[in-house]
């Protein structure tokens, strides 16, 4: 008797913790959401209501519109795109680096690896000056490319992947070049399907990563048409230095997060697998 | 055996091709945009550098000697040391205890407190400090609900006001990371044998008792872990402090952090990249200190470990 009551009071602490933090973590998300439905009369003059007495969509209608001369669909598709194309070339170079480290055998290869692995240490500020230099020597100022080519590798993935085809059966591989298959078509056509689960926890990652990046496309972003949602996030806020469009801002942000938790959604497990795996280093 | 040797190396030859054209690509890139960029940055300390006639001067050591005289660069490390001494110890204790919480067997419904608590890691740091600035504004929800709960009597300008803006960043930042660190110390706790948690019931031990002498115990290599990583994560904030303050590390320096500083050297108006790297090179060496001494003391009070 004595013991029940005490793990139903246990019980009644732990869901006000869970139920707690849940509400301390999505409060800010609530109060965006609803200010991006208000007009913004409403919004300055301080109410204690989430839900609008004069409900309207018309700030998402302004960002969807580009007749409005909003760019917002512009700054998406450019996100979208830089994030597609650069997880791309991540995918290829990092699981070919992983592959290449893990299971050929060439002269150097240890000596290339710790190499590498040294390169996490460097802090990306020290790197920021130099790569920016070195951009602009390139003529990739204010181009998709001075966004994509500093993070076309992932080092952290790198060694992720190469984690992973250590211990990779051999067997798939002689069973492939036995049926003829050459060792790059064995690579493409056997080895990196099957390999799909780590490549979906990097793909994840990685999209996040640019898809969220806001230093670079600030620092090399110079054309307005040209900017990701990050950047043109502070643009919205900025124009409207007189009296701050909250609404406005607070609908495209809420926009910027919605591809990311449909990600997250389909994705789940790979998120999970991605946090495990750096978790146990 | 006189044909398998040469039809030997010919395999090798091959595998050697195979290794170093799969790494080419990728070695590339890390060439260029690491390792010569780290030769760039040590070349960079010694030089002023003019942009626009793209001229690198040696100029004496002064980038070095300008270190010691840098009023705005020891503003900016009390900010981050702060910031940092703040952030790290709450982060980490309440994604320790969230985790314990959360894995509870008693606890339904972990997918969906997961996924609301994952929020902010998904969201961007630029949208993240947006939705902050909006609620914390004069008008914004967290003045309406302190001023309704009679707690204020006329609304706090959290977000340009030197007492408060670093604080609502650091509160932002624990917020925005707590999450992340949460799901790793998840992940390591299923692999938490329970039958340790029965024994220690049988002992008599209350969920205090359990989170002190063996979850703690138990998930230190994965503190050692997230306090690394949050010393790593808070000592480079920059998007948070550059969005709040517009850039300007304001109001009044209250919000500079290093990384803040070398991006106004580097890339405000005057263009001083040269002391610029300096400082990146400076952080570095910091990060690289504080993290050791970090690792030491978590690795070396192993005493609940015996």
């Amino acid at each position: 008797m004595k013991t029940a009551k005490k793990t139903r009071g246990l019980k009644i602490l732990l869901y006000a913790i869970l139920i707690g933090y849940a509400f301390i973590t999505f409060y800010p998300f609530m109060w965006a959401l609803a200010a991006s439905f208000k007009p913004l009369s409403e919004i300055t003059s301080g109410s204690l209501s989430l839900i609008s007495e004069h409900f309207t969509t018309e700030q998402y209608d302004y960002l969807f519109s580009p007749e409005s001369g909003s760019m917002f669909i512009q700054w998406f598709l450019n996100s979208l795109i830089i994030s597609t194309i650069g997880t791309t070339i991540n995918l290829f170079l990092n699981t070919m680096a992983g592959y290449s480290l893990a299971r050929l055998h060439y002269p150097g290869r240890g000596k290339i690896y710790y190499g590498i692995l040294a390169m996490m240490m460097v802090p990306t500020q020290v790197l920021l000056i130099p790569n920016y230099l070195i951009i602009t020597n390139m003529g990739l100022l204010d181009s998709y490319w001075a966004l994509i080519l500093p993070a076309a590798v992932n080092i952290g993935n790198i060694f992720m992947m190469r984690q992973f085809f250590l211990s990779f059966p051999r067997d798939v591989e002689e069973a492939a070049r036995i049926d003829g298959l050459s060792r790059t078509g064995t690579f493409f056509r056997i080895v990196m399907p099957l390999a799909k689960p780590s490549i979906a926890t990097q793909a994840v990652f990685v999209f996040m990563a640019f898809w969220n990046n806001f230093m670079s496309p600030m620092l090399y972003l110079k054309t307005q048409s040209k900017f990701t949602l990050t950047v043109g996030l502070q643009m919205l806020q900025k124009a409207d230095q007189g009296g701050q469009m909250w609404n406005r801002v607070m609908a495209a942000s809420i926009l910027t997060i919605v591809p990311i938790i449909i990600l997250y959604i389909i994705f789940n497990r790979y998120f999970l697998q991605g946090v495990r795996m750096d978790g146990e280093k | 055996m006189t044909t398998s040797k040469p039809q030997a190396s010919k395999r090798q030859m091959e595998e050697w091709i195979q290794g170093y054209s799969f790494l080419a690509p990728a070695l590339l890139v890390i060439f260029v945009f690491f390792i010569l960029s780290i030769l760039f940055a040590v070349y960079l300390t010694f030089h002023d550098v003019n942009l626009i006639a793209h001229t690198y001067e040696w100029n004496d050591f002064r980038n070095f000697s300008n270190l010691l005289t840098d009023k705005q660069l020891i503003r900016a490390l009390q900010n981050t040391a702060f910031f940092a001494l703040i952030v790290v110890p709450a982060q980490t204790a309440i994604a320790l205890i969230m985790a314990y919480v959360l894995a509870n067997r008693e606890v339904k419904g972990k997918k969906f407190f997961r996924l609301i608590y994952f929020l902010p890691t998904l969201t961007s740091s630029a949208a993240l400090t947006l939705i902050f600035m909006f609620i914390f504004n004069q008008n914004g929800p967290i003045n309406q609900m302190l001023m309704s709960l009679q707690i204020i009597d006329s609304p706090i300008n959290f977000i340009n006001d030197t007492e408060w803006t670093l604080r609502v960043i650091m509160a932002m930042n624990i917020w925005s990371t707590v999450p992340y660190f949460m799901t790793i110390y998840l992940a390591s706790l299923v692999d938490l044998p329970h039958s340790l948690y029965e024994a220690a019931e049988i002992d008599g031990a209350n969920a205090i008792d359990k989170l002190r002498f063996i979850t703690i115990p138990y998930l230190r290599p994965i503190t050692t872990y997230v306090v690394l990583s949050g010393i790593i994560g808070t000592f480079q904030m920059f998007d948070q402090a550059y969005i709040f303050s517009g850039g300007t590390g304001g109001p009044v320096n209250s919000t500079l952090t290093v990384s803040l500083l070398i991006y106004q050297y580097a890339f405000g108006q005057n263009h001083q990249m040269g002391y610029a790297a300096v400082l990146a090179i400076l952080l570095a060496i910091i990060i690289f200190i504080v993290t050791r001494i970090a690792e030491k003391l978590n690795g070396g009070n192993g005493i609940e470990n015996s």
